[in-house]
């Protein structure tokens, strides 16, 4: 068993917004083993996005952060000049909408092309030969003409596959893929995934997937991660997390999402809207006032991230709830 | 193709742009409190038709008649436009670009009864509370302006908007498809009562399959701009006849699911 690739320990971030700082992450603690796919699941405002901006150094001008990050035992926050630029060589970026993150007047070949070649100093005609054959590794044909193309002259499933291709050239370590698949048809959707799992599996890396659908995050990752409210409230080995979740939130979210398989008199929904960090209320559980299952205890103090059966809760009352969330209704 | 007790009558419906044929010989009915399922990806044509259906758009050809009335061809006077909106409504996926900035809630509910009913002053205020009740707004969020609510309580205050001019048939164009799953069970939820209450009927456009499987009773599958499977709902998902069907259907993350390559990727550019 080795060590982990990526460390988060205690990571807290406050932006400054109209001149107040405001807190996004708190308290947030993940590890991700080499060749290991994680998880990691939330509504909006939960701080998915921002834990994988903190971990590639992309946060805004004037966040205040606290905690570590540690890559390969390195701390990220020391990185500069050249270990910083070969830090961003091996943790690799995969974006939710292409289109917004490709240069549309760089032709793909340039683009796919341009970290090797300013990076890693490989002579531009190796450089387009490799990305010809990393074409066809994600299923794109028609090799060496394609990087002649614009980005405009691909559809956004193509696009994607060409980022994801751009993203594996340098070889990278880890992959921190944000809603890769978010803004693609269902089945194309389905393409996209089968490449970017293949890919990993066999380049051997490891990824940081982040994901508002709980049931993508729990077919294709080892281990999930849920966040609401800019903490990590649970973490749990994919298989179980559906059925056997550690955390009520988890459980509402699962149980709230419509069935494909039948008609539900009701869905159950959870009451309110989902918060960000800053209006969580200060000194509870953030998901108390949502919670079917609060007590008085849950709002007397925050609870702390605990081991349990195998994974990891932030609920005082996991222990005594063990069982009890359930998720499907009869 | 008159079917009794149906609100919602479309046959032979044909649009194209140019060479381009988006919508291909579709027909279906609605029935009165009915609800329909048009199911699709991008590009299979489901939003033209939705277009069409509000008078967006104008069919190249067929027919479409609601409560009975011809509305495939563009209404020639005000009233008749006017009858028109009280026959189907619709709610678009994103509330920011379809309502107006600068109106509250109950700003924008009053506008549509005062258009559609000419109601007094106090009775649009008793029935534009109704309305902010029936979808949940609370006393702040109906005074206040899109920009501060949230998408969810945005596509309320436009469900409720819609709602005012009591429409027969509620188009609902991916209007749950941009929520949060604990809000969009909330207003899957909100619009499963509302059916019960008022006996509207829906017309679904949309890719989420288990959202499909919750409000609808029917389902056409559009590929392409044609109908390739059509049925009960229940039957279409679990015992899909058409290779596309199966293949949407195959396409769903669920407990288990591994993504496969199904076919050899061809397509080079963006419809």
């Amino acid at each position: 068993m080795s060590g982990p690739l990526l460390e988060v320990d205690g990571l807290t971030v406050r932006l400054p917004v109209r001149g107040t700082m405001r807190t996004v992450l708190s308290d947030v603690s993940l590890a991700i083993r080499p060749g290991e796919a994680l998880g990691l699941v939330g509504e909006s405002g939960s701080g998915k996005s921002m834990t994988a901006r903190a971990i590639d150094r992309l946060l805004p001008r004037g966040a205040e952060t606290g905690g570590t990050i540690r890559f390969d035992g390195r701390d990220v926050a020391s990185l500069a000049g050249t270990e910083l630029r070969r830090y961003r060589g091996e943790v690799a970026m995969i974006f939710q909408d292409p289109r917004a993150h490709v240069n549309p007047v760089r032709r793909i070949g340039d683009f796919m092309t341009e970290a090797l070649r300013a990076n890693q100093g490989v002579p531009a005609a190796e450089a387009r030969q490799r990305a010809a054959g990393m074409l066809a590794q994600v299923g794109v044909d028609g090799g060496a003409r394609r990087l002649r193309q614009y980005p405009h002259e691909l559809s956004g499933g193509m696009l994607q596959r060409v980022m994801i291709g751009a993203a594996l050239l340098t070889g990278p370590r880890l992959l921190l893929a944000d809603e890769p698949t978010t803004a693609l048809d269902v089945t194309t959707q389905a393409e996209v995934m089968a490449v970017l799992d293949e890919l990993r599996r066999e380049f051997g890396l490891a990824m940081l997937f982040i994901t508002h659908d709980l049931e993508l995050a729990a077919a294709i990752c080892d281990r999930t991660a849920v966040m609401y409210a800019g903490q990590i409230v649970e973490v749990r080995a994919s298989a179980r997390l559906h059925d056997d979740p550690l955390h009520p939130y988890t459980a509402a979210l699962a149980a709230a999402r419509p069935d494909i398989g039948r008609t539900r008199a009701r869905l159950r929904a959870i009451p309110g809207r989902p918060l960000s960090a800053f209006e969580a209320p200060p000194g509870q559980c953030a998901f108390a006032p949502r919670c079917p299952h609060a007590a008085a205890g849950c709002r007397e103090a925050v609870p702390v991230l605990v081991e349990l059966d195998g994974g990891r809760s932030r609920c005082a009352r996991a222990g005594e709830l063990r069982g009890a969330l359930e998720v499907a209704d009869g | 193709m008159a079917e009794a007790g149906a609100v919602l009558e479309v046959a032979g419906l044909c649009k194209r742009f140019g060479d381009f044929t988006a919508v291909d010989d579709v027909s279906f009915t609605v029935p009165a409190g009915g609800s329909l399922a048009i199911v699709g990806e991008s590009g299979s044509g489901k939003t033209t038709i939705a277009r069409m259906i509000v008078g967006l758009d104008r069919p190249t050809s067929g027919t479409i008649a609601a409560c009975g009335r011809d509305r495939s061809r563009p209404a020639r006077a005000r009233d008749d436009r006017r009858r028109r909106g009280r026959e189907v409504q619709i709610v678009f996926q994103d509330p920011y670009t379809s309502l107006d900035p600068r109106q509250s809630a109950t700003d924008a509910i009053d506008e549509v009864l005062r258009l559609h009913h000419g109601w007094p002053a106090g009775r649009r205020r008793a029935r534009a509370a109704e309305l902010a009740e029936l979808v949940g707004l609370d006393e702040r969020q109906r005074h206040t302006l899109p920009r501060a609510l949230s998408g969810g309580q945005r596509q309320r205050v436009a469900i409720a908007r819609a709602l005012a001019a009591e429409p027969r048939i509620l188009i609902l164009d991916e209007s749950v498809a941009a929520l949060d799953v604990s809000i969009q069970a909330q207003v899957l939820n909100l619009l499963a009562d509302i059916r019960d209450s008022t006996g509207v009927s829906y017309v679904l456009i949309s890719h989420d399959l288990a959202v499909v499987r919750q409000l609808t009773d029917q389902a056409i599958v559009l590929w392409h701009g044609q109908v390739v499977e059509r049925g009960p709902t229940g039957q279409v998902l679990d015992d899909p006849r058409h290779d596309y069907t199966k293949r949407l259907r195959a396409s769903v993350p669920r407990p288990g699911w591994k993504p496969g390559r199904h076919r050899p990727p061809t397509e080079a550019t963006t419809p």
